[in-house]
């Protein structure tokens, strides 16, 4: 670990020159001749019946290519993990982004001015919008042929007894806590282009992040097409954000290429800012009943939770979450008997999906402020009660989770140090502080039955390498810390280093950009790959050097001899001599990591990562009584992230986490009324500004984890796990309110101290 | 359809242009001269990604129509470099860290170089206010503050 040249540096990203020069391209800059735009209709109506679609006007404006409902889809075609989204609605709409119709032709402008031609005549009918309501007997069904509300989706996880612990604690404590949908509000909005050739092979450009689930996703849809045995191509243009958001494959992208199929032509769609406020999928809200107890010495003896989530009218990923919800539930400190049993229930609320942290922050917003509630109750400072119960390396939770590396209590001390806990708890002066712990996978997540990524290094005549990796980079910097391992590995400047990361042609499948997996699992990739050809090179070079290949090294793309400093040769020319002879070769490599880690058994328990996350948040805050106002004083953000492979983009990660975690606090919400978005643009939805930035001090615990590359864990995620709960505990231990139903507003507070002082 | 004629001035090179009465600012730049760095992200004036320079100022091209500027002269993202070289707001952001996804970038450069434009030493306060007016998901800001401090240190 000693002596790294480019490994836990501070290094720019490799991508920044395009990006600040403004030559990155994103799926809005990709043009291709011949090229349409196309634009979707969408309902009017949160739930009704289509009495009457009429495109004929539509279709002979001058300039429309193609007009499509859902005749033209294959009947019976369905999108989605549950498969009951048809990409183009008919019969009933379920939802206010319900696609009824859309238009290809040769302008935005007339593609727009054709959606206004199309006539649609509906009866409107009575929503549910309520999850509560939807889940009663008799409830109006939101999908008729299924016979219930509540998803078939057993989310039932059992660890111990929790009846008999809950007899012999000392102290338990029970409250009802909820969320809000927010929404990922990528500045790059999303879109795709749909190509044809001639063979009917398909190539869609795209911000997706999931490549290879993606091409999958299309070749079911050509083969409901009728077109058997096609192929399909994805390249990604330069993603402009991504947060969960392009986690799964969208009725826009299938209707992209319908249209393509229809005109012949290249077909793209691109969001409007506020179709990607209302047509796409936000994190799902919840409501969560949680119970804690523990014993007289505050070690914690139960987790009783109960959660229902909207999942709306449609079902993506984010009906998946409690899965991920788990984690926390079951492992987030020591807890010997757990229950959650969470529903998901269909509305005729907007889907939802994945976002950062994939149902952690919900999760972890009920538990943290749960266990501050239990620490009062037992009379013990809630620091202390975490302290006590802290994970510990070698742990294995009740869940079946190896806990191999965790830096748990130094996260913890951090927060206590470094926010001054001991003189500022506790003050009652309108001030006070607050923290909550997190942990997160950060080894990998077995949700699909591979969790694999593939690396292909091929390097070139003059000593370069490039690496085609099947991760996707969309901000967060993967290509850059893949590019800094296979530097390391082969003893090469990072500037030698190619990473090709977006084509599926020529890129080795991955699962996908989730889970904060992509240093742990893409880097182990590249971290195999390079190992082996930096092998083949020492073998080639030895003959070349006449050197035994074990008393080589590379160092600044030389290789020489370790015994003997006069024999060396530049790395290029070694590759030239092993290229231009007779007999010769180009050196490629190539490795494909799948950790070790568990699918769940049937009891939701098995061993979910090779290694996990852990961080602690502590939040100094200050009240203001008579407005309601939070500001934050002090901030301390300090994660486990195994080893720092570059501090630069790991601060990066836990600034822009921690930022977005406290947008979700104290601010955004998407305001739906009887299924209707009311603040779907950036004036009425506000995210966070500069002048929104309190004093962050992100915190680096280093813990060394054996499988993970030159150590390190995951760290995309869990900078917004814990931030809700952290700064609600500071809120109460400021001024005695607790604000259980996020986001906590000014009126919130003002409402609660109202309530308190009667 | 009717069409304006309209001269302008775009990173330094005399352009004329006929353009529809309604072109915004923005369209004719990524559409007509392809100068793409100039993003549309929400087509509001809310989030700055699409901020260009007119006449030095930094201005929301999606709100501006290209026929009101003529005669005017249009600095983008594109147009930065100074004898060949990078901006030192551009070298900034790209060694500070201040880039991730890169979408709100061009548009947080040309707001920070309007800044510097008019102020060559301002305060952390004043960044900070300067470039409130645009909106990034991905960094959190710390490292596009610290990225305009350290450009104008440079400049000085």
């Amino acid at each position: 670990m000693d002596n790294l040249k480019v490994v836990g540096k501070k290094i720019p990203k490799i991508d920044a020159p395009l990006k600040a020069t403004g030559a990155a391209l994103y799926i809005q800059d990709v043009k291709i001749p011949g090229m349409l735009h196309g634009k979707i209709l969408y309902s009017q109506y949160p739930h009704a019946r289509i009495i009457k679609l009429d495109t004929s006007k539509a279709e002979k404006l001058p300039g429309v290519r193609a007009v499509v409902t859902a005749k033209d889809m294959p009947p019976n075609f369905r999108i989605g993990i549950m498969k009951d989204n048809p990409p183009l609605k008919s019969g009933k709409v379920l939802s206010i982004r319900d696609e009824i119709a859309a238009v290809a032709a040769t302008t935005p402008e007339i593609a727009e001015e054709a959606l206004s031609l199309i006539e649609v005549e509906y009866e409107e009918l009575p929503g549910i919008f309520d999850p509560l309501e939807a889940m009663k007997e008799g409830a109006m069904l939101i999908h008729e042929e299924a016979k219930s509300n509540i998803l078939k989706m057993p989310w039932r996880l059992i660890c111990g007894d929790v009846e008999k612990a809950k007899q012999e604690s000392a102290y338990i404590v029970e409250d009802t806590f909820s969320t809000q949908w927010v929404t990922h509000c990528c500045l790059g909005t999303s879109g795709c282009v749909a190509h044809f050739d001639m063979h009917n092979n398909l190539t869609m450009y795209s911000n997706t992040q999931i490549p290879s689930l993606a091409q999958n996703d299309f070749v079911e849809a050509l083969n409901a097409f009728g077109l058997k045995n096609r192929r399909v191509r994805i390249i990604q243009a330069v993603i402009g954000g991504g947060f969960g958001s392009k986690l799964d494959t969208y009725a826009y992208e299938y209707i992209a290429i319908l249209l393509a199929l229809k005109t012949r032509k290249p077909v793209k769609i691109i969001f409007t800012r506020e179709e990607e406020f209302f047509a796409t999928s936000p994190r799902q809200c919840t409501i969560t009943k949680i119970s804690h107890g523990c014993d007289k010495d505050g070690r914690l003896t139960f987790r009783d939770v109960e959660m229902v989530l909207d999942n709306g009218a449609y079902t993506s990923w984010g009906a998946t979450t409690p899965s991920v919800m788990m984690l926390p539930i079951s492992s987030l400190y020591k807890v010997p008997n757990v229950r959650y049993i969470a529903k998901c229930v269909y509305t005729n609320n907007t889907y939802c999906q994945a976002m950062r942290g994939y149902g952690n922050p919900q999760a972890t917003f009920a538990i943290e402020s749960s266990l501050d509630q239990l620490a009062e109750k037992a009379g013990i400072d809630p620091l202390e009660l975490r302290r006590i119960n802290a994970n510990e390396p070698g742990e294995i939770t009740p869940q079946r989770f190896k806990i191999t590396s965790c830096g748990m209590k130094e996260c913890i001390e951090e927060v206590y140090k470094r926010l001054n806990w001991k003189e500022k708890r506790g003050k009652d002066n309108g001030r006070g502080v607050g923290m909550a712990s997190l942990i997160h996978v950060g080894g990998g997540a077995r949700v699909y039955k591979s969790d694999g990524c593939g690396t292909i290094i091929k390097m070139d005549d003059f000593g370069k390498v490039d690496v085609f990796t099947g991760a996707s980079d969309i901000g967060q910097g993967s290509d850059t810390v893949i590019a800094q391992i296979v530097a390391e590995v082969i003893g090469i400047p990072i500037e030698d280093v190619n990473v090709i990361n977006n084509d599926t042609d020529i890129c080795p499948w991955d699962v996908g950009v989730h889970a904060s997996r992509t240093t742990f699992v893409a880097g182990n990739a590249a971290l195999g790959a390079a190992r082996k050809i930096r092998e083949q090179i020492l073998e080639a070079a030895g003959k070349i050097l006449d050197e035994d290949p074990a008393d080589l090294d590379i160092k600044d793309g030389m290789v020489f001899s370790t015994k003997n400093k006069e024999k060396s040769t530049p790395l290029g020319k070694a590759l030239r001599k092993i290229h231009y002879t007779l007999g010769g070769k180009m050196l490629m490599a190539e490795y494909f990591y799948d950790p070790a880690n568990e699918n769940f058994d049937k009891e939701f328990k098995g061993n979910l990562s090779v290694s996990y996350a852990y961080g602690a948040h502590g939040v100094e805050v200050e009240v203001d009584r008579e407005t309601g106002k939070v500001k934050i004083l002090n901030y301390v953000a300090a994660h486990d992230v195994g080893k720092a492979i570059n501090p630069l983009l790991l601060e990066g990660q836990i600034y822009g986490g921690g930022l977005q975690g406290i947008g979700y606090a104290l601010g955004e919400k998407m305001v739906y009324q009887n299924g209707r978005l009311m603040n779907g643009n950036f004036l009425d939805y506000k995210i966070p500004t500069a002048k929104d930035v309190p004093p962050i001090q992100p915190v680096i615990v280093e813990t060394d984890e054996k499988d993970g590359p030159f150590g390190a864990k995951g760290i995309g995620e869990p900078g917004l796990v814990p931030t809700a709960p952290a700064i609600a505990n500071a809120i109460y231990d400021a001024i005695g309110v607790r604000i259980k139903d996020l986001p906590i507003t000014p009126e919130k507070i003002l409402a609660a101290l109202k309530a308190k002082d009667k | 359809m009717k069409t304006v004629k309209v001269t302008i001035n775009v990173n330094n090179e005399k352009i004329k242009l006929q353009v529809k009465p309604y072109e915004t600012l923005l369209e004719t730049l990524r559409e007509r001269l392809a100068l793409t760095g100039a993003k549309e992200a929400c087509s509001l004036g809310s989030c700055g990604s699409c901020t260009v320079l007119l006449n030095g100022t930094p201005v929301r091209s999606c709100l501006i129509l290209t026929p009101e500027v003529d005669g005017a002269s249009i600095t983008t993202i594109e147009g930065l470099k100074e004898d060949g070289k990078l901006h030192p707001l551009q070298e900034a952001f790209m060694e500070k860290g201040a880039v991730q996804c890169g979408f709100c970038t061009s548009g947080m450069i040309m707001t920070a170089k309007g800044l510097l434009n008019r102020n060559k030493k301002p305060s952390r306060a004043e960044i900070i206010k300067s470039i409130s007016s645009n909106i990034c998901r991905c960094t959190g800001y710390k490292k596009i503050v610290e990225a305009v401090e350290e450009a104008s240190k440079k400049m000085a």
